[in-house]
């Protein structure tokens, strides 16, 4: 790797720490359990939504009812969405005059922005009208990240509370999430953006007379139109919320969506900057920063490496075109490798990057084409999202699922010295070991049961966009996209089919309310306990020994459980080419 | 059940309002008012007319031209109302017989240019498919090719393509590049256009 990929890879991290520091304090500000009068007039406005909406600020739920209302609040999206695109060619702001979206695809794209995944079996400027991009989808955007924040919130209370009945309020965090924190950064991201270039009209393209005509069988073509759209909006919370879903087909590949390195470099850092300061909130939260430090310290233990392998890998390039008389060096002059599929602004080093963190991150935007990656650069991203999209992963749920790792870990722990494990003061038990084993198990076997259906029906094999052992790649990193909450694709696969809209949608519907439910339960179980003094036989989760227990712990069960499957996908691709 | 079906209904419409519609729209207000060329596209004209986007690639064929990187748009190249990347795997055979043929053309079209390696960004289509740049050392590939037909000296058209080229942000993020369209149309500003 160049010195230079290396110097850009590490200023990214460097930076996204030094942002992450600041917002993980003021978040843990904006959770504290104060009435919102106490909050200026952004709290008379948070109190007014309160009244508006039936809503009891001071009510404590137990953690059944907290469930109940996210699956409620959730469901309504889910309908919310579904129903506005079907009707979409009824309604204004359609200045493409698009018609109803098919049901399947619209059950779908329904699910899939309730759910944070954001899969998008769609093409954004074909399929959408503005009012359904922007009422139905930029709402889930903002709707499902604030699910996951709050879902985190009830569990970071799940551990600071002693014997309560109650984990807090699913309306207030919910509100909270939204008003203080994703609004006014996805503002401040959108203006940023929208200075580079990322368009923000309601027309719907615009015609322009192209400087060269071109001949396509026979006929003159000598107008661009190019489509536009209010994309700086919904492209800010799609970073932020990792989200994911672009406004146009190619997502953040599209100049007009990530016109320049600089909006590029802030999406970026919008994809990991609350995942990555919400660690910091927890800190403080359990009132001991350096348990922050350390989850974090965790995850940058599997991220860097792997960012920095991943940008290797690109730059080495395809091995299948050498030979070909090509120049793949990179230079100052170009950037070489395996520039299929890439954006030349970026490069292989910003493409490689972004993969990473995307799929790190659940966000699943992309700005390249995943699918032309090399296979080991292509397996990377997958291995990323089978870990559970818990290497900062989700906003809320990458850090509620890497909690759930650290009671594995703990437990783990005290099973090797036989002592009852803790975790930050509260006995791990038989009832929190259980839930956290449906959090790790069921997206695991969503992943590999649908992999291996799709993998022996016409139904699943024919919308395969490469042959071979890519094919089955593109399988696998679809059904570990959606059962993960990640969202991004190898795009070759057409997923608008009946079988994969049902099957994918059924997998985010696991992914994420079957890992919500244990969560919270842990959350209730975990508040009702009382709080243990630390003793000379508990183990300190915040030294490096434990950040290596916790690596191991990921590591060890993505490995189990994945492995086998790569070695038929990505593993194979890469022995056959290089053996060429 | 009923006490909470009435605040998550309730606040779906506060929030379908509130960041569904309201949101978009005041950005649209706000970010037409500030940056009024980038929100529409950041247009190009010349003579009047609109003739791209400085962002958005389009594709040149003629030899009077330096061409951009090969598109995957269908039904043509460079279509901006469908954005869309090949999605070829690396180990894909119609990558390989894409990229050969592509060589192949390139090499005919270039006989100045000799047995020189082609920068790999010049046979591998984009993601977006409009990608409106080229790597400055693919646009140096085709300096000569262009100086012989418009009848202009090389070092002339090395300066204008040194005019194209933007660096890297802070020196560090991104990679240099040459807008292939913008150096285009200042080739027709100097000299008319070309087939």
């Amino acid at each position: 790797m160049s010195f230079h990929a290396f110097a850009q890879v590490m200023a990214v991290f460097a930076l996204l720490v030094a942002l992450a520091i600041p917002l993980g304090s003021y978040m843990n500000q904006v959770y504290l359990e104060e009435p919102a009068t106490r909050r200026g007039w952004l709290g008379s406005f948070e109190g007014g939504l309160y009244r508006v909406a039936g809503v009891d600020p001071g009510e404590d739920m137990p953690w059944q009812r907290y469930a109940a209302a996210v699956l409620w609040f959730n469901l309504a999206g889910v309908l919310a969405v579904y129903g506005l695109q079907r009707v979409q060619g009824l309604l204004p702001l359609n200045p493409a005059g698009l018609g109803a979206v098919a049901p399947e695809l619209a059950f779908n794209t329904a699910v899939s922005f309730a759910t944070n995944t954001n899969w998008q079996a769609y093409g954004g400027e074909t399929t959408l009208s503005h009012l359904t991009q922007m009422v139905a989808l930029t709402t889930q955007n903002f709707a499902s990240a604030a699910t996951g924040m709050a879902v985190l919130v009830a569990l970071l209370r799940g551990f600071t509370r002693r014997e309560a009945a109650g984990i807090g309020n699913f309306w207030v965090d919910l509100t909270r999430s939204t008003l203080y924190v994703l609004v006014p950064l996805s503002v401040l991201v959108a203006l940023l953006l929208a200075s580079q270039g990322v368009v923000q009209t309601l027309a719907g393209s615009s015609a322009a007379s192209m400087v060269s005509g071109l001949r396509v069988e026979g006929k003159e073509v000598t107008e661009q139109l190019i489509a536009l759209g209010p994309a700086a909006s919904q492209v800010a919370i799609k970073q932020l919320g990792t989200n994911g879903g672009g406004f146009f087909n190619v997502n953040s590949a599209h100049p007009l969506e990530n016109p320049t390195p600089l909006s590029n470099l802030l999406q970026l850092l919008s994809i990991v900057l609350i995942p990555a300061a919400l660690c910091f909130t927890f800190g403080e939260r359990v009132g001991d920063r350096r348990q922050g430090w350390a989850v974090l310290a965790a995850m940058g233990a599997v991220l860097v490496p792997l960012a920095l392998l991943e940008v290797t890998l690109e730059q080495a390039g395809n091995p299948a075109l050498a030979g070909l008389g090509v120049d793949m060096t990179a230079s100052e002059l170009a950037p070489g490798g395996n520039m299929e599929g890439k954006e030349l602004r970026f490069g292989v080093t910003g493409s490689a990057l972004w993969a990473v963190l995307t799929t790190a991150a659940s966000n699943g935007s992309v700005n390249a084409m995943h699918d032309s990656f090399t296979p080991l650069g292509g397996m990377i991203p997958m291995g990323l999202m089978q870990l559970g999209e818990i290497i900062l992963g989700g906003v809320g749920s990458g850090l509620y699922g890497m909690l759930v790792y650290a009671i594995l870990a703990v437990f783990l722990a005290g099973l090797m010295v036989g002592r009852t494990p803790e975790y930050l003061g509260k006995k791990i038990e038989a009832h929190e070991m259980k839930m956290a084993s449906l959090v790790i198990l069921l997206p695991s076997a969503a992943v590999l049961l649908g992999t291996a259906v799709a993998s022996v029906t016409p139904a699943g094999t024919a919308p395969l966009g490469n042959p071979g052992a890519h094919g089955f790649s593109e399988i696998l990193y679809a059904f570990s996209s959606a059962a993960n909450n990640n969202g991004s694709a190898f795009g070759g696969l057409t997923a608008s089919g009946v079988f994969y809209t049902v099957a994918l949608g059924g997998c985010m519907l696991v992914g994420r309310y079957w890992v919500i439910l244990p969560v919270l339960a842990i959350a209730g179980s975990l508040a009702r306990k009382k709080k243990i003094p630390e003793g000379a036989g508990t183990l300190p989760t915040h030294t490096p020994l434990f950040v290596l227990l916790l690596v191991g712990t990921i590591c060890l069960v993505g490995a189990l459980t994945f492995l086998p499957a790569l070695a038929l996908g990505p593993i194979v691709e890469h022995l056959q080419l290089s053996a060429r | 059940m009923r006490t909470l079906l009435r605040p998550a209904l309730a606040l779906l419409a506060l929030f379908s309002l509130g960041t569904g519609l309201l949101y978009p729209l005041l950005l649209t207000a706000v970010i037409g008012l500030m940056f009024p060329d980038q929100a529409r596209g950041s247009l190009l004209t010349a003579g009047g007319r609109v003739v791209g986007s400085r962002l958005v690639g389009q594709p040149f064929e003629g030899p009077g031209y330096f061409h951009g990187r090969p598109s995957a748009t269908s039904p043509y190249p460079y279509n901006a109302a469908s954005s869309s990347g090949s999605n070829l795997g690396p180990s894909s055979a119609a990558l390989l017989e894409a990229v050969k043929a592509r060589v192949a053309a390139l090499r005919a079209e270039h006989p100045e240019m000799g047995a020189t390696p082609i920068p790999i960004d010049l046979v591998t289509t984009s993601g977006s498919g409009l990608d409106p740049h080229l790597s400055p050392a693919a646009a140096a590939y085709q300096i000569r090719r262009v100086a012989r037909v418009r009848g202009r000296s090389v070092e002339q058209l090395r300066a204008l393509v040194a005019q194209h080229t933007e660096g890297r942000l802070l020196g560090l993020w991104g990679e240099p590049r040459v807008n292939v369209l913008t150096l285009n149309l200042a080739l027709d500003q100097l000299d008319g256009p070309r087939s």
